[in-house]
């Protein structure tokens, strides 16, 4: 299966306002895999992950999902394997009700009615929301938000699950309750967080990020142990 | 300064709403090929924040009051013309539909005042041409309130216009526009002051979003003056001959239906129904006894006025002059018999009402 | 700030009502829209000074609005908010038009009070009407409505996303308020040039943000057009109800029901 093979080589990326936030960044994660990319606020973590799913293209070097490079012509596809969970759920439950949210990607692939209700049903039942199908997203609590968003991906069925800072806003809980469901899920997965004990607990393997550069990539226990690269990358 | 559906009439709401639903279309049109850029995103966000930002008071210097922004220039300037259109297009929608600000008729008036002329006019016309490529903070300000100034002051002039047209409320053009116009112009100065203090805030932060061409890619010439000229014309011609056709008739839509038919209401239907009435009214008067017989006959449908049935030639005694054609609404008839509607309605009202709290405690 | 509050929670109410299951909700969207439309025409286009024919029309608000259970109270409150301008105007009239045209028994009655009541009455129909389509059919619901009845995508979609993000944007301007009131000691509303950097953190935060819902929209396979979600259904029952509607309005608008009515009680001879 080397489907789900995820790989950046030399991915350089720079802002309109000339802010570099890639400068050749490179790493290869096989299928199966769960992975945890930390760094420092303005590392370059949120700026990586977009180049994953074609939400931003390389200046320099290029990204593979699989055997597929992401370029203009091949977002769709890679689109469908790749699932990404926004840090800020509100920027992604755009739509009225959390059940028309979950549905929103099965209807955009154009599946017939059937099978897009099969997989709202099924999503919203994986992360323990079927009660909130009719619910408008203001009316959620932070939990319940990601959980939603959450689904709206898997509704997808992605091969790989892309998250940003999929903790952040949640009381000990909602978080205990996350990092229970992410590691339920089999999917490869690539999380990025400030939470370095949910890393330590979802993630065997960790990627630290600086300055827009892989500076460390390996077991994350022994990583998290390194107080010195810890203090080096700001971390 | 939203114009309401109380005070315009059909012909005048329709030219507007054609007016106004034509550009919208266009602008649509215009944004089709950008519907996968970020564009239709931000169009809802920004107007969102519009939407937040006119919530946000804040207090007009040297009086006590407060005022808030109505955003059609700012929009233009972030989000360039059409989107800014169709934006504020919704916007006027939710707030007529959340807040019975303006109304659904009045609706494409209010899109024209508030939204045609800033985005389209003021914005390309004014704020561009002042603004140049290379604006200090003064210019800016300057532009943004002279730009606020002018689009106000037009935008209420279509508010006078648009009354004057309908024809309801009875206040003359004078009086109207000299009313409408400098309360317009101070609140336009101040629209302008505050997007321009908006404005210098995110010209400090993020030029390029103030002004596209200054950083990215020159914005695409636009040749839509041909087109704005062409609608705004349309509108004011249809308008106009819509209202005066309401106006210097009684009733326009009867009068056209007057037209079709030959008379103003088929005679016969009306004799049986009135026999019908004679016979009933023996034993359903029930307050008889009362001399209405002036009123009633004062009474008579503006239809019976028009095609000189005897009745209504009859005047009343006490009222020497002759009187315009009146009817229902200023018959004491007209009045009872609006008031026993409201009574029956009322009683609907609350029928259904009982029925469905019983169909919700049962079911 | 009490106002951004108060709005919300008016908007969430209308909402929360649009959400009940009655046969009045239950009526496509589209013809909800189309009888809408057919009523505020018939008010508009009525004569100015036959008020009293208006009370007929009152009956389709008040029954979408009994039938639909809506509460009259949230209704009426927000109509009188909203009165100002239309009452401001209308408050001339009587001023300019003084001619006497009726005597309602001791009572002279000039054209300008009628223009005025009618005014008023419009006023209240039209508004109610739109506060009723809404909180019978819901902002989505109207939306969806209207791109079915031909609205252009580009519109509906912005409709959609502009009404999501009011709450989430409006809750971020109430947090500002809050803060800088917090720091305020005289707890008057902000400056111009404190609005301008208040309005601006906003602001710049909205733009990012649509960025952001942009990018999660192309991640989920968006193509320039929401898919749709709400499949309409006109049925037959649809077609009765507007034809029934329209119908009605055409009998309210020329039968002169209220002189007919009123002319049988007091008993005046046709």
């Amino acid at each position: 299966m080397s489907h789900h093979i995820v790989e950046a080589r030399n991915l350089e990326f720079a802002y309109p306002d000339g802010t570099a936030a890639l400068r050749g960044a490179s790493f290869r994660i096989e299928h199966g895999e769960s992975v945890g990319l930390v760094g420092a606020n303005g590392a370059g973590k949120s700026t990586l992950l977009l180049h994953l799913n074609g939400c931003l293209l390389p200046a320099g070097g290029e990204v593979r999902i699989g055997d597929v490079p992401v370029t203009r012509a091949t977002l769709a596809q890679v689109r469908r394997s790749v699932g990404f969970v926004f840090q800020d759920p509100n920027d992604q439950l755009f739509m009225p009700t959390v059940g028309e949210d979950v549905a929103f990607g099965p209807a955009n692939m154009q599946l017939p009615g059937e099978e897009v209700e099969r997989r709202v049903r099924e999503s919203l039942t994986a992360v323990g929301a079927e009660h909130l199908r009719a619910r408008p997203p203001y009316r959620l609590s932070g939990g319940e938000k990601r959980a939603a968003a959450i689904a709206g991906v898997l509704a997808m069925s992605p091969d790989v699950l892309v998250m940003d800072e999929p903790s952040s806003g949640l009381d000990p809980r909602s978080r205990r309750r996350l990092i229970g469901l992410l590691a339920g899920f089999r999917h490869t997965k690539i999380v990025a967080a400030h939470d370095l004990d949910m890393i330590r607990e979802l993630c065997p393997r960790t990627i630290v990020l600086h300055e827009g550069r892989v500076a460390a990539d390996g077991p994350t226990a022994g990583m998290l142990g390194d107080r010195e690269l810890l203090e080096r990358c700001g971390l | 300064m939203h114009m309401s559906d109380a005070l315009v009439s059909p012909g005048v709401g329709g030219a507007m709403w054609a007016a106004s639903a034509g550009l919208a279309a266009w602008s649509a049109r215009r944004l089709r090929e950008e519907m996968t850029d970020a564009r239709v995103q931000l169009m809802g966000v920004l107007g969102a924040f519009v939407f937040a930002a006119q919530m946000v008071n804040f207090a007009i210097p040297g009086t006590g009051s407060s005022g808030h922004l109505a955003g059609g220039l700012l929009l233009a300037i972030l989000l360039g013309p059409h989107a800014a259109f169709l934006a504020m297009f919704s916007i006027l929608t939710v707030q007529a539909l959340f807040f019975a600000d303006g109304g659904l008729l009045a609706l494409g008036c209010n899109a024209f005042n508030l939204g045609f002329w800033p985005c389209f006019v003021v914005y390309p016309l004014v704020f561009r041409r002042m603004v140049g490529d290379k604006p200090g903070r003064g210019r800016l300000t300057f532009a943004a309130v002279l730009a606020g100034a002018i689009g106000l002051q037009l935008g209420a002039f279509g508010v006078v216009l648009q009354t004057l047209f309908s024809g309801i409320s009875e206040l003359p053009f004078g009086t109207f526009a000299l009313l409408m116009q400098p309360i317009h112009l101070a609140i336009g100065i101040v629209e302008g002051l505050v997007t321009a203090a908006l404005l210098a805030f995110v010209w400090k932060a993020r030029p390029e979003l103030v002004l596209p061409s200054a950083t990215g890619p020159v914005a695409r010439p636009t040749s839509m003056r041909p087109v704005l000229v062409a609608f705004a014309a349309l509108a004011l011609v249809t308008g106009g001959l819509f209202s005066w056709f309401a106006s210097t008739r009684p009733d326009g839509l009867e009068w056209s239906s007057a037209g079709t038919c030959g008379r103003e209401e088929p005679a016969v239907l009306q004799d049986r129904w009135h026999r019908l009435c004679a016979g009933i009214q023996e034993w359903t008067a029930f307050l008889p006894g009362y001399d209405f017989k002036s009123s009633t006959t004062d009474g008579e449908p503006v239809a019976a006025a028009a095609a000189g049935t005897p009745e209504a030639a009859r005047e009343p005694e006490e009222s020497g002059a002759p009187h315009p054609a009146v009817s229902s609404g200023t018959s004491l008839s007209g009045v009872v018999g609006g008031a026993i509607v409201l009574a029956l309605i009322a009683m609907v009202g609350l029928g259904l009402r009982l029925r469905g709290r019983a169909e919700q405690a049962g079911g | 700030m009490p106002r951004i509050d108060a709005a919300l929670r008016e908007i969430g109410a209308l909402d929360a009502l649009a959400a009940q299951d009655t046969p009045v909700h239950r009526l496509d969207p589209r013809v909800k829209l189309l009888a809408t439309a057919g009523f505020v025409l018939a008010v508009a286009s009525s004569p100015l000074r036959e008020f009293a024919e208006l009370a007929p029309l009152a009956l389709f608000p008040v029954a979408m609005l009994a039938a639909g259970r809506v509460p009259f109270r949230l209704v009426g409150r927000s109509l009188l908010l909203a009165s100002p301008f239309a009452v401001m105007v209308g408050v001339f009239n009587p001023l300019f038009d003084r001619e006497v045209v009726a005597h309602w028994g001791p009572l002279a009655v000039t054209g300008g009070w009628l223009s005025f009541l009618s005014i008023l009455a419009r006023f209240a129909l039209t508004a109610g009407a739109a506060l009723t389509l809404l909180a019978t059919t819901g902002y989505v619901g109207v939306g969806s409505g209207l791109g079915r009845l031909g609205a252009p995508r580009a519109l509906v979609t912005q409709f959609l996303l502009l009404y999501r993000y009011i709450f989430v944007l409006a809750d971020e301007g109430a947090r500002a308020v809050r803060a800088h009131a917090l720091r305020s000691a005289s707890g008057r509303p902000a400056t111009v040039r404190v609005w301008g950097s208040l309005a601006g953190h906003l602001l710049l935060r909205a733009h990012d943000r649509g960025l952001r819902v942009h990018a999660a929209m192309l991640s989920r396979g968006f193509d320039g057009s929401m898919p749709a979600l709400r499949p309409l259904r006109w049925g037959r029952a649809d077609s009765v109800f507007l034809a029934a509607c329209l119908a009605f309005f055409a009998l309210a608008r020329f039968g002169h029901l209220a002189e007919n009515l009123g002319r049988l009680a007091v008993g005046g001879a046709p």
